[in-house]
């Protein structure tokens, strides 16, 4: 698994991200190089929900932040609308950031705890000095309305006084101020609880198509993620190892490391009959990842060919793609 | 039939600058040995702060607590603070959501550890280094002789949760409360945790309560389940019945906004609007009733007492679901 290729891209012409063998790297403090995302493609059409699942440290956040030209990209591209980020002088860069947004796991602390809500909201307008007081302001309702708060309450109140929730439909309320192309969505549902969590994604459903939003939505929970997506990549160890839709994700995984993942997630009924596939062990240092596919240590079904030769992704039918010498029937 | 803990009408409220806070409100519980037990709720639903009280901890100023905890026919809320501490590990021990916190990060794993059992069953520095290595087999981390030479942060989160499960089961308690024991590890790691604590209860025939808001971790995995509301119990029945014959709209309404991997995928997940209810307010009404599908004057303006259907599956709710 854990393999390289770009079988999966569609080369339709109207994606609106389309990202080419991304590789970021970090140093250790012991100056050896730790490539967290290795060799990463993926695109999103407009009006599509692109997924990101995997597991703590598998890179699914570097890969967000390098989207974003938040961290230093080591090689590749990332097109948005068409147009290479990572070519970008600073200041066409920041040309380009009001369509690309992002929401964050932590709510609370990603609201300025000083500013009122209205405040919150309407400082991506006044930094960009979109129209005049008087609409930036009628923007501002509109956009808490439609996430679903009620401006004439919550105008004038400080993020201290509000939940979890409420700070997400009011970072969500932020995002969408600038109208982007592209919403980055990192585990935002995660600290919440599982009410809350189904409020909150239904708004994201609602916005993505009043907005006509394209979502690249990172988690680590595939029960949310099948929820929502129209296409969901399993990442380990900073490569793909498959790209599906998510009905085929969940019933047929054809990867052994998805198979792991799906048979994991705890299913809220006594008497379901489901045998696990639990995984034994943890996944290895990405300083020093094993060679060939990166999950053959804990793989059930690896070979020889899996410690020589990294598997590619190909098509396995209906638009899924699996990077595995010896996938799941 | 007397049981190895009984939770009788157990109230804990705190002094805040909103007022008095009743973060628990009036709950009875019975476990048996060996038995193990599901306490589910969201954020402050009071199932953090009655897995603590029961464990004798809230002990401040601030914190009132009436009713009645005892171990072993032993009260709990009236023993001194060195009394109850000679309780615990011994019969009633406890792990928590975030294992760095619990531990100390400026300490070996081997010699934190090994200083419960000197201090703890008084043995010699030798025994319970050897101990500590099969107590940290016991639990399935590999290399045990590496990891008492870590310390805390060069563990990974379910290495480090390993290590508290095995300081808990140091002594055999007959009792492990288990808080959100893998809401902070990923899910392949947390199904290995969750077989490892089903297995160590079988094999110490412990009783165990987990408490989570995962409604997932408990049903595969649990002899009965308690749900928790506003700091009260709504829905107390075995698991297969709470899942099966669901009485309180809440618990139903919980279950739905799970998105689930064995359903088919709907357009829509079902929110449950609204907020839980102020804990700083006496309660006259049922306290889902604002953000209840199903309620009716009578839930607004009088509370709801436990009910039994008959087989001990109790419920709060003047309306139950599958009851015409």
């Amino acid at each position: 698994m854990a393999g390289s290729g770009k079988a999966h891209l569609r080369n339709s012409g109207s994606e609106v991200l389309r990202v080419d063998d991304l590789v970021i790297e970090y140093k250790s403090s012991g100056g050896e190089k730790v490539q967290a995302v290795s060799g990463i493609s993926l695109d999103i059409l407009a009006g599509e929900t692109l997924s990101v699942v995997g597991e703590s440290g598998c890179g699914k956040s570097t890969l967000a932040k390098g989207i974003l030209q938040l961290v230093g990209i080591a090689s590749g591209s990332v097109a948005l609308n068409g147009t290479d980020l990572t070519k970008l002088g600073s200041n066409d860069l920041r040309q380009a950031r009001p369509q690309m947004q992002m929401i964050f796991q932590d709510s609370i602390s990603s609201l300025d705890p000083h500013m009122k809500v209205k405040q919150i909201v309407e400082q991506p307008l006044k930094v960009w000095n979109r129209g005049t007081e008087a609409e930036r302001s009628q923007k501002v309702n509109d956009l808490l309305t439609s996430v679903g708060l009620d401006p004439a309450v919550v105008a004038e109140r400080k993020p201290s006084e509000f939940s979890g929730g409420q700070c997400q439909r009011i970072s969500i309320a932020r995002a969408l101020a600038l109208e982007p192309k592209l919403l980055v969505c990192d585990e935002p549902v995660s600290s919440l609880d599982v009410s809350i969590q189904a409020q909150i994604l239904n708004i994201l459903q609602d916005m993505k198509t009043r907005y006509g939003l394209s979502l690249l939505f990172i988690s680590h929970d595939l029960s949310v993620v099948r929820a929502i997506s129209d296409r969901i990549v399993v990442m380990y160890l900073g490569k793909i190892c498959e790209v599906a839709r998510p009905d085929a994700l969940s019933e047929s995984p054809r990867h052994h490391y998805t198979h792991a993942l799906v048979s994991s997630v705890p299913i809220p009924d006594p008497t379901a009959t489901k045998k696990r596939a639990v995984l034994q062990g943890e996944p290895p240092s990405p300083t020093n990842p094993p060679s060939g596919c990166r999950f053959r240590t804990r793989c059930p079904a690896a070979t020889e060919l899996c410690a020589t030769e990294e598997p590619q992704l190909r098509e396995m039918g209906g638009g899924d793609f699996v990077a595995c010498h010896h996938p799941r029937a | 039939m007397s049981h190895l803990f009984e939770i009788e009408n157990l109230a804990v409220a705190f002094d805040t600058q909103r007022g008095k806070l009743q973060a628990v409100r009036g709950i009875s519980l019975n476990i048996s040995e060996g038995e193990s037990i599901g306490v589910v709720g969201e954020s402050g639903s009071g199932k953090t702060v009655l897995s603590r009280a029961s464990m004798g901890l809230l002990r401040g100023k601030r914190v009132s607590r009436t009713g009645s905890v005892r171990l072993n026919g032993t009260e709990m809320l009236t023993l001194s603070d060195s009394e109850v501490r000679e309780l615990w590990g011994t019969q009633i021990a406890m792990i928590f959501q975030d294992p760095m916190t619990a531990l100390n990060p400026v300490r070996r794993i081997g010699s934190q550890f090994a200083e419960s059992l000197v201090k703890r069953l008084g043995m010699s520095k030798d025994d319970a280094a050897t101990r500590t290595l099969e107590l940290l087999g016991q639990v399935r981390l590999p290399e045990p002789e590496k990891v008492i030479k870590k310390f805390p942060h060069q563990l990974s989160g379910g290495m480090r949760q390993r290590v508290m499960i095995a300081m808990a089961i140091a002594c055999s308690p007959k009792l492990l409360f288990a808080d959100e024991p893998t809401t902070a590890l990923d899910v392949t790691v947390q199904a290995q945790v969750l077989d490892l604590l089903a297995d160590l209860r079988k094999s110490l025939n412990m009783a165990m309560v987990i408490v989570t808001h995962d409604l997932g971790v408990v049903a595969g995995f649990t002899d009965r389940i308690a749900v928790m509301y506003g700091g009260e119990i709504v829905e107390l029945a075995t698991t297969k019945d709470l899942f099966a014959n669901t009485k309180m709209p809440y618990t139903g309404a919980l279950m739905e906004s799970i998105p689930r991997l064995d359903r088919k995928r709907g357009d829509r997940l079902e929110a449950i609007g609204g907020a839980p209810p102020d804990p700083t307010l006496d309660r006259t009404s049922c306290g889902f009733a604002p953000r209840c599908k199903f309620a009716q004057d009578k839930c607004r303006n009088e509370h709801p007492e436990l009910v039994d259907a008959g087989n001990g599956h109790l419920y709060r709710c003047f309306y139950p679901l599958g009851v015409k």
